[in-house]
């Protein structure tokens, strides 16, 4: 097998958030705000129009990682902060698949910040879902880096003291392709941000403010605080930065759609082993 | 005649000693001689110092010389710090250019004979005359090479640079073997001319992942693994595939695991350090039963240790790195022609056993260009069960079958959709905590390779003996070589070379040491990690020695002989 063996997508045909469910329960507290990422993206997924045999999940660890085995389509869930260079792999070998990264704020933007710098520079066609909630809760409430430098807690008392990082500042200074901000609870909007997202070329890039009701039960409140629609599509990187730095940092929308050409799909016309072979020979008989 | 003979080109950075000791090594090639090339260099990143150790002869060369016949030295700034590594003695003979001052104390202390030859006067006397060129007409005069030979290689090496080029080259070479030739040539023993090969353990390596049909590969620069993936990144893409430069080396092994995933046969390329960041990975390339080449090119460790000298330290890492109880499977190759058929072995076992499968390459391996005949056997090719006429909502990833192999459909094939996960998993994928599922995924990964049939992987036994000595990766070719010596003087020994290094072939071993009243088994690292390997998989007999020697040095016949005899 090789990359130029392989299919061409199939036609878009109609499709219910319902084929891109399994029966696997999740393992989510009741109320955390993932359920309605997950329906979110069931949602924008039967939208989009690739059944899910043609779609594949990646993710690392942590509470939000667990979601590919939630829904119907091919998924890998991989080791803690490594999933974007599993799917840039995954979709570089098989640019025919729809590969769609899901994953937490420690995942994305702790152990695997190196990646998601590079991700968003390589700019590989995928779509990258972080369901920020700004807490590790698998491990039971310690404080990631979008934590507020004051949020108390057991391993670091009166809090870290640590500023927390503006991801989509630094999705756009590193140079993903799309960047927006949605909120879990509103899964209609945020649908069709994926939609837009899993459709726009080269990296695409959605930061999801995803409430942890058992560790930061504060987070409720974000469903009134959200300022819907505060982010607007901006073609212009500079101007998206500005904004960026400037909104409150629970503004949702789109907030950059760029040009970029995608990191190359296309690949040579293959000429062979044998010539390749030849360039050993000494003394050719 | 003699039947073997060794040179060293060594000078300063530019001076041109690697390009007059692959020169010399190709046209000995010509004549019909195997041989081999190791290049030092300093630690300097570019320029600093340089020496190419070259021998050459009648039968395949799998080891550096005991001591050099010939040194000669383009200029003396810092040839010396090479002196540990380019053994001389009595019997050797070095030249020297009178203009470039002194001879290093650490050569003369050798006792070598040292011939004043005014080198720069040669080469200055020829239009574009290069004082390296110099060194090579000389080296082949002393070696009987004849000039035909130098002139064949001169042109096809330097073909680029343009006619002039070469033919200052081949003049300033002639001009060398003339001055030379009053010191009389000690000829060696004709060599039957026919097809051969000149490459690097990399390039083979790189050429046997093509052949196994890998077509992923993603890396992360490192001493001494590099040029394999710098190799491959053209070639790749000839051959339909795709060489990625990852950001690190975790990424690196997690794209190429992705891309098995995928369908494509990948790999991950590395040395010691690199492979030290890429364990978790592996655990999960063996939990989740994903196919998976790692090429580990060892060098000097624990830390940095010596980035450009081998060593045979990482056996451990290899074996066990990871947490878990994760079974794989670990390829030595025996030789650097050998590297190219193991590491196609490899991609066949990691597709065939959905397993992370380990080629154990070294510095010395690696690094070390050679001429050797064409590889005539290449493994019969196994391939991944990807198809199963199970369709359903929920698909039978892990479902049991006879070899415990079960099959993978790639992402693409309608009604098979599963998830590859790092979580202990029941026999669908799902993650669970239940102790039988967990338990069963253990007994099916380690029962998959342990009763496979490798067949003739396993090794090789080079004759017979009552004295058996084991080894594998680069200290076979010595060891082999001290066999050889010690069995014209009536020891006989047999040498047991092991290239399945996991699972233990404890059978094979059993039956090769079976009537051996001495075992030794010798490697390149500081503890004896073969050799505790070994006792532990209660493949050897409570009476085995180890004789284990760290690098940086190379392990020389002559060391090994004296320790058997």
């Amino acid at each position: 097998m090789s990359i130029h063996e392989t299919a061409a997508p199939a036609c878009h045909q109609p499709l219910t958030l319902k084929d891109f469910k399994s029966g696997v329960e999740p393992i989510w507290c009741p109320g955390c705000g993932d359920f309605g990422v997950l329906q979110s993206l069931q949602r924008a997924l039967a939208a989009h129009g690739r059944p899910p045999h043609e779609v594949a999940l990646v993710s690392g660890i942590g509470c939000s990682s667990r979601l590919p085995a939630y829904t119907s389509a091919y998924g890998f869930h991989g080791v803690h902060g490594r999933a974007l260079p599993v799917a840039a792999g995954l979709k570089l070998a098989r640019p025919d698949l729809e590969v769609i990264v899901v994953g937490g704020d420690g995942d994305g933007y702790s152990i695997g910040g190196n990646h998601f710098l590079h991700a968003c520079r390589r700019n590989v066609n995928l779509t990258y879902i972080v369901m920020d909630n700004r807490v590790y809760g698998m491990t039971k409430g310690q404080p990631s880096p979008t934590t507020e430098a004051d949020w108390d807690s057991d391993i670091a008392p009166g809090g870290s003291g640590v500023q927390p990082f503006s991801p989509l500042a630094i999705a756009l200074a590193a140079g993903a392709n799309f960047v927006a901000r949605g909120f879990a609870l509103d899964v209609k909007p945020l649908a069709d941000i994926l939609v837009a997202a899993i459709r726009h070329p080269g990296f695409s890039f959605v930061e999801v403010l995803s409430p942890c009701i058992t560790f930061r039960p504060e987070e409720m409140e974000w469903k009134k605080a959200v300022q819907r629609g505060a982010l607007s599509v901006n073609t212009d990187r500079a101007a998206a930065m500005a904004m960026a730095l400037s909104v409150n940092e629970l503004a949702s929308g789109i907030i950059f759609q760029g040009d970029r050409p995608a990191y190359s799909e296309t690949l040579p016309a293959p000429t062979g082993l044998a010539a390749i072979e030849k360039e050993f020979e000494l003394n050719a008989a | 005649m003699r039947t073997s003979f060794a040179i060293v080109f060594a000078g300063s950075g530019g001076a041109g000693a690697i390009t007059a000791g692959s020169s010399f090594l190709q046209a000995a090639a010509r004549e019909g001689y195997y041989g081999l090339m190791t290049k030092l260099s300093g630690a300097q990143v570019r320029g600093g110092e340089a020496a190419a150790l070259v021998e050459i002869g009648v039968s395949p060369t799998e080891a550096q010389p005991d001591v050099f016949d010939v040194l000669i030295a383009l200029d003396w700034d810092n040839v010396g710090k090479f002196a540990p590594e380019i053994p001389l003695n009595a019997n050797s003979l070095v030249l020297a250019d009178p203009a470039a001052g002194a001879p290093a104390p650490a050569i003369v202390a050798t006792g070598a004979r040292i011939v004043e030859i005014p080198l720069s006067k040669i080469a200055a006397s020829v239009e574009g005359g290069r004082v390296n060129m110099v060194a090579l007409g000389a080296g082949a005069a002393l070696a009987g090479l004849p000039m035909g030979s130098v002139d064949a290689a001169l042109a096809g090496m330097l073909a680029s640079k343009g006619e002039k080029a070469v033919a200052a080259s081949l003049a300033a070479a002639r001009a060398g073997a003339t001055e030379t030739a009053v010191l009389g040539a000690a000829p060696l023993a004709p060599a039957r001319k026919g097809a051969r090969w000149f490459c690097s353990g990399n390039e083979a390596v790189g050429l046997g992942a093509l052949r196994g049909g890998v077509r992923f590969v993603a890396a992360y620069p490192i001493t001494p693994a590099t040029e394999i993936t710098e190799w491959l990144a053209p070639r790749m893409a000839a051959v339909g595939g795709r060489a990625m430069l990852a950001e690190d080396e975790i990424a690196a092994i997690n794209m190429a695991l992705g891309a098995s995933y995928g369908g494509l046969p990948s790999m991950t390329v590395t040395s010691g350090p690199g492979l030290a960041l890429k364990v978790e990975t592996i655990g999960l390339a063996a939990m989740a039963e994903l196919p998976l080449v790692i090429v580990n090119v060892m060098r000097v460790g624990p830390s940095t240790g010596i980035p450009t000298k081998s060593d045979q330290g990482d056996l451990d890492l290899v074996l066990h790195g990871t947490h878990g109880d994760a079974p794989r499977i670990v390829l030595a190759p025996l030789s650097i022609a050998d590297c190219a058929p193991t590491t196609e072995r490899a991609v066949h076992l990691a597709e065939a056993l959905q397993t992370p499968v380990f080629v154990l390459s070294d510095q010395s391996f690696g690094q070390t260009e050679t001429v050797i005949d064409p590889p005539a056997r290449r493994p019969a090719p196994l391939k991944r069960k990807a198809e199963s006429s199970a369709t359903g909502a929920d698909f039978h990833r892990y479902v049991a079958t006879p070899d415990n192999v079960s099959p993978m459909p790639a992402p693409g094939a309608p009604g098979q959709q599963w998830v590859a996960d790092g979580l202990s998993h029941d026999d669908y994928g799902h993650p669970s905590n239940a102790a039988k599922f967990h338990v069963a995924g253990l007994d099916k990964r380690r029962a998959k390779l342990r009763d496979f049939d490798y067949g003739e992987t396993w090794g090789e036994i080079h004759g017979e003996g009552e004295v058996a000595v084991v080894a594998f990766g680069s200290t076979v070719g010595p060891v082999k070589e001290a066999a050889r010596r010690l069995g014209e003087s009536g020891m006989k020994v047999k040498v047991v070379a092991l290239r399945l290094l996991a699972p233990a072939p404890t059978q094979a071993i059993a039956a090769a040491l079976k009537d051996a009243q001495r075992v030794i088994v010798v490697e390149q690292n500081h503890s004896g990690q073969l050799y505790r390997h070994l006792l532990a998989e209660k493949a050897l007999p409570a009476h085995a020695e180890s004789l284990a020697r760290p690098g940086p040095l190379p392990f020389r016949p002559g060391e090994i002989a004296t320790y058997l005899a």
